[in-house]
């Protein structure tokens, strides 16, 4: 019985090109692509780039340096990437136990575990945002009381931001870590506990650097995710320089009454995308 | 045979009878809607309206189709500047009504008004607290309490801006513990009890209801909000539009308005 991988397949080919699958390639058979499949392909491709050809195309390039120095904009990335790395380091320390859970345990009801997790992944980001004020809200279902035991009220604060981002971002990473754990051989970990490990020590030493790629995989997707993160962040945490304004808040604010500054602010979390994803990608392969 | 070709005749019957009737009732709506004399109205008008509107225009939109059928209004509610923003990015839009002279320039400068804008209300602050103003707020100055958590308008929002030259002009510095997209969203987080109080329209604290109290202050006088209606030069439909802007500015309409606590042009 093989275990379907298609969880870890899709993160693999979005971040590292298939590093697993080094075949013979065109060469061989160097026919040209049919074209109903060669049309769609390109317009697709074209459809996926233009736009951040023309943000580039429109990028107001001799105001650029004065936008790019604006202490605004360096406060609200800084906001940006302190709050979507937070949220990838809660989604690690919560969601691989998850994952290791959904692949590993056989429970009832583990179908409909497995369709709560990944809910987050098809819900409107707002309606997320909306969900969190209910239940972590100051009048909230939990937050209620968090506020009358401990004087804890998250909307409107950082935190408020790293759980609306890890919400979010959470579920991208326990389907690449669960598929990565369905497609890796059990039969390790059932080795080192008939020699005598715990379970846990069992996944802490063989599971774990075996699944690593997956969990860095889904890392990297969670964080993207974080970082981009709009809706459930404005909806929950509140859009306030320097403590929740996130770059995509301030991208959609600058865009009402500054174009250019929003374009400009675009082109820096593009660029920052790019590099991550660049420098993560380059440091897996070399790992495999 | 003569069975279906019966079916048939009854269905042509039933489908004249159809056509007439649509006739009458035409005909006799237009007497009544004979303020926009020239002809039958018909078809969808698209309206841009400042978030603050949303309740009046809702009310008026129904009214028109009532008074017009055959026609359709759709409202897209949002951010003065928002809107004003998706305008001149070639949003498909038949009236734009704002809630500042400011958003409705955007508009105009970009050329996509057609013939001048004209205020038809104005619109006052007011705080919005929670239901029964437990935290006792009785001035603007008690917004700036540390302990108090306030939210505003963002400032490219009209609410934001008037809020701030409210709260210039009385010399008070309020941090916010954010600034909201657009006056419903600053509004929702004191219905949703997440913020302690928030500077709004009046019109915002009377559509809340019991949700929240409503504190007048002096302050406002100094931001009273403009808003100007235009039409837009990819109107479509011209002719149904301009009748929505004429009940817009008419008794009927500033009746709806001024109920919903709008203040006379």
């Amino acid at each position: 019985m093989t275990p379907p991988a298609s969880g870890k397949a899709s993160a693999v080919d979005t971040l590292g090109g298939g590093p697993r699958r080094r075949r013979p390639r065109v060469g061989r058979r160097g026919r040209a692509a049919p074209l109903p499949l060669l049309v769609p392909a390109l317009i697709g491709l074209v459809f996926l780039v233009l736009p951040l050809v023309a943000l580039l195309i429109r990028a107001p390039w001799h105001s650029m340096p004065d936008l790019l120095t604006s202490t605004e904009v360096w406060q609200a990335l800084r906001l940006s990437l302190v709050c979507a790395t937070a949220a990838t380091a809660v989604s690690l320390v919560l969601g691989v136990p998850l994952a290791w859970l959904l692949a590993r345990v056989e429970f009832p009801g583990r179908g409909l575990v497995r369709a709560l997790v990944t809910l987050p992944l098809v819900l409107p980001p707002v309606v997320g945002g909306v969900a969190l004020l209910m239940a972590l809200g100051r009048n909230g279902v939990v937050g209620k009381w968090l506020d009358s035991w401990f004087g804890v009220t998250l909307p409107f604060t950082t935190t408020g931001v790293v759980i609306a981002e890890a919400f979010v971002a959470m579920p991208f990473l326990v389907i690449s870590v669960e598929g990565t754990l369905r497609a890796a051989d059990p039969r390790y970990e059932e080795a080192a506990t008939t020699l005598g490990a715990s379970r846990f020590t069992a996944f802490r030493r063989v599971t774990l650097p075996l699944i690593a790629p997956g969990i860095a995989a889904g890392a990297v997707l969670a964080w993207a995710r974080a970082l981009g993160e709009f809706g459930a962040t404005i909806t929950f945490a509140g859009n306030f320089p320097g403590r929740t304004q996130t770059m995509p808040l301030a991208v959609y604010l600058a865009l009402q009454n500054d174009p250019e500054a929003a374009i400009a602010l675009s082109l820096v979390l593009l660029a920052v995308s790019i590099a991550v994803l660049a420098g993560l990608r380059d440091r897996w392969m070399t790992t495999r | 045979m003569m069975q279906v070709a019966g079916g048939g005749a009854a269905a042509l019957l039933a489908l004249t009878a159809c056509s007439s009737s649509d006739d009458d009732s035409a005909g006799t709506s237009d007497p009544s809607g004979s303020a926009s004399a020239s002809g039958k109205l018909s078809g969808e008008v698209t309206v841009f309206a400042a978030a603050s509107l949303k309740e009046s225009f809702e009310t008026l939109g129904r009214e028109f189709e009532k008074a017009h059928p055959g026609t359709k209004v759709t409202f897209s509610f949002g951010g003065s500047d928002a809107l004003a923003a998706s305008i001149t990015g070639g949003a498909p839009a038949d009236v734009f009504a704002s809630a500042s002279p400011k958003t409705m320039k955007i508009v105009t400068d970009a050329g996509d008004n057609a013939g001048e804008p004209a205020t038809f209300v104005r619109n006052q602050l007011e705080i919005a607290t929670l239901p029964g103003n437990p935290d006792k707020v009785a001035s603007l100055k008690d917004l700036t309490d540390a302990d108090l958590k306030v939210v505003l308008c963002d400032k490219t929002v009209p609410c934001g801006a008037a809020a701030e030259k409210a709260l210039t002009a009385s010399k008070l510095k309020l941090t916010p513990v954010s600034y909201e997209e657009d006056v419903k969203s600053a509004l929702n987080k004191v219905v949703l009890k997440e913020a302690d109080a928030a500077l709004v329209y009046k019109t915002d604290v009377r559509a809340a209801g019991d949700k929240v109290e409503g504190v007048e202050f002096p302050e406002s006088a100094d931001a009273i909000n403009d808003y100007p209606i235009t039409l837009l030069k990819e109107s479509k439909n011209t002719d149904t539009a301009k009748a929505f802007i004429a009940l817009v500015q008419s008794a009927e309409g500033q009746k709806v308005l001024t109920s919903a606590g709008f203040l006379k042009p």
